[in-house]
């Protein structure tokens, strides 16, 4: 392990092929701090002139650059390869447990015959919605964060090799459970789908503004749970659009498949 | 919690710039609504910079207010959040500051 930041081989984001078992390590090119550093300076030359060493001038250079420029960039490209092999690549988050794995198991079983789907997974760690998406039949690559709390760019491109999804077909990105992170790192997505289970708290909106905002529609999950619940659906609406004006909001249960046709129905919207 | 990753990016990207300069002070703009927290960065600034051109470079940070326009009327208003009503009642308001994260400067030797 790396004594200056903790970093670590498992740390590290990894990226497993469930078609082929094959896997890789990323290797963060922004983390640039050298771990076998021992090269010798050889400075023996001589100096012929003088040098003044108390008279060093600091100079301030202006560098008015984005931190995030190097992402943006990256999620540009991978925007450009979707349209190029027209490719509708959605993003979902949520938090962890809102049924992202489970909404993807029911709408894969239920539009395979008509689109042809694939998926990348993103978690911190082990393959277990990858192995589930799997037993739909439907291609699958999972990364794996490791430390990380969100996917970035330059995973999704890393996993867009390995998965090497069909021309005119759907990406779903599973993201980190995290309503926090995956708001800042554009992936190239065309959307994002942000998904809210009723077994969360109403106000999930406004505590997460930039997540719901960044979404271009909301999944309301669980719907199947009302019954027992006293989640309010019309105050979490309000929230919701007073974050995000322009959200269109689907009350869904992936589980007992309510309100699955209006979902169904934006995909083939998205697809035109 | 992403503030690490982001820290480790902008040393990143300032020890490139910098080449074989130290690095004296780094200077950040930070909007109050990007969803960084500045004191996390100073937690992690000092941290990702050992063994860099910045080890012991100063860390300034200016947070940037929000702020709003209404698409509506185009009246400017103060943000706190990202999201909020305007006086004439449209809640169709861009966010035209407070949500940036660059770096503006660095100060090398």
């Amino acid at each position: 392990m790396c004594a200056t930041c903790g970093c670590s081989d498992d740390a590290r984001p990894k990226i497993v092929n469930l078609q082929n078992g094959q896997s890789a390590v990323l290797n963060n090119q922004d983390h640039h701090h050298e771990h076998d550093h021992e090269h010798v300076h050889d400075h023996n030359h001589d100096h012929a002139h003088e040098h003044s060493h108390s008279h060093k001038q600091s100079t301030t250079i202006t560098l008015e650059e984005k931190v995030l420029a190097k992402n943006d960039l990256l999620a540009e490209r991978n925007r450009g390869w979707f349209e190029g092999a027209n490719i509708l690549a959605l993003n979902l988050v949520s938090a962890p447990g809102a049924g992202k794995t489970a909404l993807l198991e029911r709408t894969i079983k239920d539009l395979q015959n008509e689109l042809s789907i694939s998926v990348v997974e993103g978690d911190q760690a082990t393959l277990n919605d990858a192995e589930r998406i799997k037993k739909t039949g439907c291609p699958v690559v999972q990364i794996n964060t490791g430390a990380g709390c969100h996917l970035d760019a330059q995973m999704l491109a890393v996993s867009l090799k390995q998965l090497d999804p069909p021309r005119d077909s759907v990406l779903f990105i599973e993201n980190v459970g995290n309503l926090v992170c995956p708001a800042l790192f554009d992936l190239g997505e065309k959307s994002k789908v942000a998904i809210l289970s009723i077994t969360e708290g109403e106000d999930k909106p406004v505590k997460y503004p930039h997540m719901f905002r960044a979404a271009e529609i909301l999944l309301l999950n669980k719907m199947d749970l009302l019954p027992h619940l006293d989640f309010d659906i019309e105050l979490c609406k309000q929230y919701a659009i007073s974050v995000n004006p322009k959200m269109k909001i689907i009350e869904i249960s992936a589980r007992r498949g309510d309100g699955l046709e209006h979902w169904y129905d934006w995909i083939k919207t998205q697809l035109l | 919690m992403h503030e690490l990753g982001i820290t480790q990016n902008i040393v990143a990207i300032v020890s490139e710039r910098a080449g074989e300069q130290k690095v004296t002070r780094v200077k950040l703009e930070i909007g109050t609504l990007s969803a960084i927290v500045p004191d996390a960065i100073r937690f992690c600034f000092d941290l990702c910079a050992q063994g860099t051109s910045l080890e012991g470079a100063a860390l300034e940070i200016d947070e940037i207010a929000g702020r709003g326009k209404c698409k509506g009327c185009g009246e400017e208003m103060p943000l706190s959040l990202l999201a909020g009503i305007c006086q004439c009642g449209s809640r169709d308001i861009i966010c035209v500051a407070g949500q940036e994260l660059n770096i503006k400067e660095m100060e090398v030797l």
